[in-house]
């Protein structure tokens, strides 16, 4: 099972707080490069999976890799690149200093940390706002730093526990399109929690369906993620879409019955 | 992004600020000045004695022929309080700091600060001023910094636990280490707690330092003055060195009001 290119391997694994069994048996891998949503009804594991991915939840029992890792060592070595469903800028730091962060932690000097934040800013659109303050910036333009700054260290693996979810519809789609892109440009494999169904289908390879009480995958339905020469919205409007729209529907109704 | 909020509309409030400036002012000092002038005449009309009352006339008359005692001695006693302020405001800080770092050093260090905002200065000024004799400004900067201590850590202690979830998060799947934490999230977090904690402790740091110097030690400040006017029967001179602090502590007061909103003002502008 040992496979250089997988970018998260997870085995067997549970999670228990106190009586309440948050995962079940989880055995997932993901591979280098691959769009994996997770999604399920609330209370069904899925933060708690990816927070157990990203080394801030222990699991009770099973094995973890990222990226032929432990957890522990992946997070030390900034493998991996994090947003969560608040921005969560630091309000005293410009937006480019905002995304300097994770570069700043370890170490990196001034010059070479401001030219990649300068890149990514470039790469999420915001580019003319680099001096600007966090709390001028509308909160998708927020979210879009936060995801520069998740990119900083140039990691393999995204994690994403549902960054889209305090945006209204319009900007989320925008979002989207725009995460697609970066995900394609970056080759990064993302590792993506959410609540929409349509969001799963439009932005991964796989959906992982899960069921709560006890948090457990009920069903792996693939997604319909556009290929480089494919429009998203063509996506979006496609029988494909839709067809897996139905089916990932069907497996959460399933997972309550 | 909620303190996003105060600073927008701080900024809104800028223009506007001029002509409310002028209406938020005159009411105050009418009131000020009608009270001088009911005081004077009361005292002259109903002949209160100078000891009981002097005429603020009388403590005027004192001010002007006091006039330059009154600033080498204010700028001993302000001399003193800033001393103690920014040896207290950086204790404050630095013990809040290790307290957040380190739970046992929190435990240890927590109630021997709220302890000492107990003990008062009449108790420790006699022994500071044992302690390094009566000839240096030693024990009164010392007095003072024990009292500007207390506010600034319980302050920064507050800011310094208000910390977002998201950022605790954020920092720990950075890997950060405990001081990192501290440098980029839990201090700049806390800089307006500090700020007011800083602004309270202005003017107490100059009630402290007139206070220790009405226990011995050198007589160059304007607490000495006023128990010495005291002491001989000079009312008026007394009243004046009491108006001199009154001056010295609004000073205090107001610079530190002014530092409060320049820091604030900054980081949301």
């Amino acid at each position: 099972m040992t496979t250089a290119s997988s970018a998260v391997q997870l085995a067997g694994v549970h999670k228990r707080f106190g009586e309440v069994h948050a995962l079940d048996g989880i055995d997932l891998e993901i591979a280098a490069g691959e769009f994996v949503s997770l999604i399920g009804p609330s209370g069904c594991g899925k933060s708690t999976l990816l927070r157990v991915v990203a080394d801030l939840e222990q699991p009770t029992s099973g094995t973890v890799q990222v990226g032929g890792k432990t957890p522990h060592q992946a997070r030390l070595d900034q493998d991996y690149g994090i947003a969560f469903q608040q921005a969560g800028l630091l309000e005293w730091r410009s937006v480019v200093e905002n995304v300097e962060l994770p570069l700043h932690v370890h170490g990196v000097d001034k010059a070479t940390r401001r030219a990649r934040a300068t890149e990514l800013l470039e790469l999420v659109g915001l580019a003319e706002f680099a001096g600007s303050r966090p709390s001028e910036l509308s909160g998708g333009m927020q979210q879009r730093v936060a995801i520069a700054r998740a990119l900083a260290p140039s990691p393999r693996l995204l994690l994403m526990d549902e960054p889209f979810g305090a945006l209204d519809e319009m900007t989320r789609e925008r979002m989207q399109a725009e995460l697609l892109r970066i995900a394609r440009e970056t080759e990064a494999a993302v590792l993506f929690v959410t609540h929409s169904i349509p969001e799963a289908v439009v932005l991964s390879d796989r959906v992982v369906v899960m069921s709560p009480r006890p948090g457990r995958i009920t069903e792996v339905v693939t997604g319909e993620r556009p290929g480089p020469d494919q429009d998203v919205d063509d996506v979006r409007e496609s029988g494909a879409f839709f067809a897996a729209i139905t089916a990932v529907r069907e497996a959460l109704r399933k997972g309550h019955g | 992004m909620t303190r996003a909020v105060p600073g927008a509309a701080g900024v809104d409030a800028g223009p506007r600020r001029g002509a409310r400036g002028f209406a938020a002012v005159w009411p105050p000092v009418a009131f000020g000045v009608g009270a001088l002038v009911l005081w004077e005449l009361l005292v002259r009309l109903l002949g209160v004695p100078a000891f009981l009352l002097p005429a603020p006339s009388a403590i005027a008359e004192q001010v002007v022929a006091q006039f330059s005692v009154m600033l080498s001695t204010a700028s001993v006693t302000g001399g003193n309080a800033l001393v103690g302020l920014v040896a207290g405001f950086l204790l404050g800080v630095v013990l809040a700091l290790l307290a957040a770092r380190s739970r046992v050093f929190g435990e240890l260090v927590t109630p021997v600060v709220l302890a000492a905002s107990a003990v008062p200065i009449v108790a420790l000024s006699p022994v500071f001023t044992t302690m390094y004799g009566s000839a240096t400004e030693t024990p009164r900067r010392l007095v003072v910094t024990v009292v500007v201590t207390v506010p600034v850590f319980v302050a920064t202690a507050r800011g310094l636990r208000q910390v977002r979830p998201v950022h605790d998060e954020l920092m720990t799947a950075l890997a950060a280490t405990p001081w990192q934490h501290a440098r980029f999230v839990r201090l700049p977090g806390a800089v307006p707690h500090i700020m007011t904690g800083l602004r309270l402790a202005a003017p107490a740091s100059v009630i402290a330092s007139i206070v220790a110097e009405y226990f011995g030690g050198l007589q160059n400040g304007l607490g000495s003055r006023i128990t010495a006017a005291a002491a001989n029967t000079a009312y008026a001179r007394a009243w004046a060195f009491v108006a001199a602090s009154i001056a010295l502590g609004l000073l205090f007061h107001l610079a530190g009001l002014l530092l409060e909103r320049l820091v604030t003002r900054r980081r949301t502008a």
